[in-house]
Parts: C-alpha cells; structure tokens; sequence
C-alpha cells in the first residue's frame, strides 16, 4: 500500500518541511535547522526504503490523481531515479547536520529562509528526478535553480553578482530545453517519457528530433557545468556560504548529469543520438576537455573551496564521459562516479568548512604543519577524501575509474583512457599539494629560526570544530571505505537497470 | 521561396525574438538590460509554443453540443497554452529573483555597469 505510494511521499516530505520551517522559523529561529535535519532525514530513509523496495519487487509509477500517463502526469520511480535519489537525499541529509554551527556564524539571522530554500531546492531536484513528464521536468528544474540562486546570494562579497550570473546563463539553458522540449511536442504529441520513447524510432531522421535533441543537451549541459557552459560554476560554488556550497557541490551538477542519462538513454535511445550526427562522442570529447581544464584550473588555485569547484568540472566531465560510452562499464561507472564523487565532494567542502569555521579563512597557502595537530581527524578526512578523489585502489574513487576505463577499453576509445591517467595524475598534483604541506614537513624541524618553531608548538592544540560538524565528515571518509569494498554489490544494482 | 517566408511567419518572429534576447544576454553590459534579453528570450519560447496549438476556423477547448468532439480539427489543442501559463509564471519567478539579485548588486557595489563592476570587484 505505502509502497506504491512512495515517490509522491519523498517529493511531499520536502513539501511539508518547507512549509514548517518558515512557520516554526517565525517563532524559534532555532527550530529551523532541526526540522530540515528532520525533512531530509525522513526523505533519505524513504529513499533507501524505497530503493529496497525497488530491488525488491521492480519499479513503481505513480499516476497522479489517478490519471493514466498519456492524459495525466506521473512519477517514475524506477532503478536509475531509485540510484539517484538514495544518493542525494542520503548526502543532502548529512550535508544538513554538518551545516547547523556554520551557518549560524556565515549568515546569522538568515536560518529561516536558508533552510526553507534548501528544502525547495531538495523538492525540486527530487522532482526532477522522479518525474515522467517533460515538462513536469522543467517546472522542478525553474524550481531547484530559483531556490538555488537564492542560496548563493545569501553568501558575502561577490555572491549576489555570482548567483546573478548563474542565474542568467542558467534561465537560458532552461529556456533552450523548453524550446528543445516543444519541438518535440509537434513531433510526438505527447510529453510523457515513456510514451515518447516507444515513438521514438519512427522519427529518427526527423530534422526537429535532431535539433530537439541537441537543444535539450545544450539546455541541460548549462546545468551540468559541461565543459564549454561551466562558466559560472568556479564562481558559484567560491562565493557561496559553504553550507550551501557543500549542499549544492556534490548534488546540483549530478541531477543534471542525471537527466542526460534520462533524455540520451532512455528517451532517444543511443542508435538514434549518433543516427545524424555523431552527438555522443562529441559530448565525450567534450568531457575530455573539461576533465583536463578543470584539473589544470584546479591547480592554479589558492583558495580550497575555489580548487575544489574547478575540480567539480573536472569530476562531472567523468560521469559524462560515461554517459557517452554509453556501454555497460561505462554507464556503471558514471552512476558509481556519481555516488563517489557526491559522498567525496560533500566531505571535501565540508573540511574546507571546518577549517572556515575554526580559521576564518580556507587559503590553502596558510596551511602548514602546525594543522595536523589542530585538524587530526579532518586532516585525516582531506587524506583519505583526496586519495580516493586521484583513485587508489582500496578507496571508492579508484573503482568508478577502473570500470570507466574498462567502458573506455570495451570501445577500443583509447583517447579517453588517455584521459582518465592523466587526469589521476594532475588530480593528484592538487591534492597531494596539500597533504604535503600538512603532513609533509616535520614541526620540529631544526631548520626553523626559535621564534617560528615556537609559534608552530604553541598553535598547535586541538582546535577541531563541535562534533556536530567533526562527525559528518568522519562518517563521508568511513563511508569512501565502505563504498570501496562493497563496489561489486553497487555495480551489481547499477547493471541490473542498463537500458540497452 | 516567398511561401517559405510566409509560410512560417509566426516561426520567423520565433526565431528573430529569440536572436534579440540572445544578443540582449551576450553584448549587453547594463544589467537590467541583459535580464530584459533574457525576458525576450523566454517570451519567444512561450510565443513558439502558443503558435504550434492555434489553428484557423477552431474554437476554443469548451464542449459545445454543435461542433462533434470526435472531429478533433474542430478545437484548439489547449495543452501547450495551460503548459505555457506555467512557464510565464516561472519567467516572472525568474525576473523576480533577477531584481532581487540586482537590488543586492546595486547596494553592495552602487552600479549595475557590467565594466564598472568588475573592476570595482578586483
């Protein structure tokens, strides 16, 4: 009973907390960070329910208000959105009980809304997970970016002309999937995903189909930060209040990466996509490059949380990288790039927030020596996050790359492959910068003058942040182990829903 | 070659709307007037969309006992003007949290200046 009525439950959690949330904020500011703590957390265990569910007894659609698809809408509850929405409410929940100590220094005063648009933000990308519909899609895709912007321009200094910018290159690129989206409508009549699908075939030469298509990619590649459209991300995710950078990061650009797989997989099928034009590759090509540029970006930076947002583009570039294989490694690969990458930036931004929190600063060239004995256990969190992130074995990052490496090998693609070391090694120049710093040299080293080395030994007490905030990071790089041993199951599931 | 300019004239406004709103967001260095590009730019869309479903000699998508609902030519398709009720109120979100953001700009910075802006932001 309660089963087949899950999706609408998860989209209505999000619903109800931000409601409650601005009437609870209203009375006690205080309430505010609970009560998402308590939305997201309900959301997540409805996801892994219903994940469970899904293994269990197959898919679900959920006809609203009992209208059959072609006529009324539905929500798809099948293993690709299943996959993805267990890994964002899961990261979005841990994300929220991190952000509670932050955000009352980043943006005092401003709870209240902060939690309500994070949870409309979560509403939408769960819509835009789950729903059928492509215009449904739109509507949830206007609603997570709206909120989306509001949450970077609560952040200080050049947020708001940041969040301005997203917002205009992003509206265009929900304006070109509308447009993508109407050309279809003439085609097919319908904008139900599966019943599109099934007409599909009859309509592969059709000159709209095509342009729809690469529309629709376009549109969705702003959203993605593919490479040539990533232009605003850097800024974004610098200039956010890192509550909302370590919430929007591992999320925002994987629900994209998302609905590519929806419209390019499942909806147009891959024989259709390279019928007139060879768009797959391209969009791998493209991939390639925005690998390289954002690891080569991601070095030339000083700041960690701006490192990390370039390394955001290189990391996307992955998982679409995979999409455009479009074989069996290659899309498990991308779906546990994405689970990888998620559970790794969300730990990443939220070191980089800890450090904020105790330092008033994330400048990677002020880190020395003395951190490692202030940040133990986030220092040993950055170790293992940014081990994982340049893929030694046994840590998850290093599993995601082995089967998109077998994806590239299966297609004889051996450019890609090429990338993907290449990339390893630069991601390890920028990582491995900051362990050395840290780890590297030695606090009581002899070379120091008096003065310095005192300072180094006086500074150095524990000084890590409360553990509301410790423990989520220690549970995201515990968690890099878990996913790193327990790869064959995740692939296993992943497999089981490949659509060709 | 004059009937494929005729033709399609609601397709030509389309496309010349959308060239507008485009150029407004790229070489526009005002703020205000890149979000006027981008207000063109979904109005094009919504116009596009309104087009396809409006036909000659139809009435509107109300049951009426002369016309046979089984002679589908007979009524508009009212699909895509509900759909596009929906994107116009997104666009107005949009252009509301657009303002938002700019009055923010403006109180924190004092120009809506593109050039002005970044070099105050250095």
């Amino acid at each position: 009973m309660t089963e087949s009525h899950l999706p609408a439950i998860i989209a209505l959690t999000f619903v109800l907390f931000s409601i409650l949330i601005p009437l609870f904020g209203l009375w006690k500011e205080k309430l505010c960070q609970p009560l998402a703590v308590l939305g997201s957390g309900l959301a997540a265990s409805f996801s892994i329910y219903g994940f469970i569910t899904y293994l269990k007894t197959g898919s679900i659609r959920y006809f609203f208000g009992g209208w059959e698809p072609p006529v009324g809408i539905e929500f798809v509850y099948d293993g690709l959105s299943g996959f993805f929405l267990l890994v964002i409410n899961t990261v979005a929940f841990i994300t929220i009980v991190h952000s509670g100590r932050l955000g009352k220094i980043e943006f005092p005063g401003k709870q209240m809304p902060y939690y309500a648009l994070a949870m409309l933000m979560m509403l939408g990308f769960n819509g835009m997970i789950l729903t059928g519909d492509l215009f449904n899609l739109y509507v949830f895709l206007e609603v997570a970016s709206l909120s989306g912007y509001a949450l970077i321009a609560i952040g200080t200094k050049q947020a708001p002309y940041a969040a301005f910018r997203y917002l205009i290159i992003g509206t265009a690129g929900g304006t070109l999937y509308l447009l993508g989206v109407g050309f279809l409508y003439t085609v097919t009549g319908t904008m139900n995903i599966i019943d599109m699908a099934a007409m599909m075939p009859m309509y592969a030469e059709n000159s709209a189909v095509v342009a729809a298509l690469i529309l629709m990619v376009v549109g969705i590649g702003v959203k993605a930060a593919i490479f040539p459209m990533h232009g605003w991300l850097p800024d974004s995710y610098t200039y956010a209040p890192s509550p909302a950078s370590t919430l929007i990061a591992p999320i925002g650009t994987k629900v994209a990466a998302y609905i590519l797989f929806r419209v390019m997989l499942y909806l147009f099928g891959i024989e259709l996509i390279d019928a007139v034009i060879p768009l797959s590759y391209l969009i791998g090509v493209l991939a390639c490059i925005g690998i390289l540029y954002g690891s080569i970006m991601a070095i030339a930076q000083t700041d960690m949380k701006r490192m990390l947002a370039y390394s955001s583009v290189s990391q996307i570039g992955y998982i679409i990288m995979g999409l455009s294989l479009a074989n069996p490694f290659g899309f498990a690969g991308a779906l546990l790039h994405v689970l990888n990458h998620a559970v790794m930036k969300a730990c990443l931004f939220m070191i980089s927030g800890n450090i904020t929190h105790q330092e008033g600063h994330s400048d990677m060239s002020r880190f020395d020596e003395s951190y490692r004995k202030k940040y133990p256990w986030s220092m040993a969190s950055l170790s293992v996050a940014a081990i994982s992130m340049v893929g030694l074995p046994p840590l998850a990052g290093f599993f995601s790359k082995w089967y998109l490496a077998l994806g590239t090998v299966e297609n004889s693609n051996w450019l890609f492959l090429g990338v993907i070391i290449v990339s390893s090694l630069l991601n390890a120049v920028y990582f491995f910068r900051i362990l050395e710093r840290v780890y590297m040299n030695d606090p009581y080293e002899e070379e120091q003058t008096e003065e310095v080395q005192q300072k180094a030994v006086e500074a150095a007490t524990y000084n890590e942040p409360p553990a509301s905030m410790l423990s989520p990071t220690i549970i995201l790089a515990l968690s890099l182990f878990a996913i790193g041993v327990a790869n064959v199951i995740i692939v296993t599931a992943i497999m089981g829903f490949f659509p060709l | 070659m004059f009937d494929f300019f005729t033709g399609h004239y609601a397709y030509w406004f389309t496309i010349i709307l959308l060239c507008v709103g485009v150029y407004g967001i790229m070489f526009k260095n005002n703020l205000i007037k890149k979000t006027i590009g981008l207000a063109i730019l979904q109005i094009s869309v919504v116009l596009y969309f309104v087009s396809i479903a409006s036909k000659w000699d139809a009435t509107v998508t109300v049951l009426d006992p002369n016309i046979p609902v089984d002679q589908v030519a007979n009524y508009l398709n009212p699909l895509p003007h509900t759909l596009m009720l929906t994107a116009i109120v997104v666009g107005v979100a949009t252009l509301g949290v657009a303002f938002t953001l700019l009055i923010a700009i403006y109180n924190r910075y004092g120009t809506l200046d593109e050039q002005e802006l970044l070099e105050k932001i250095q």
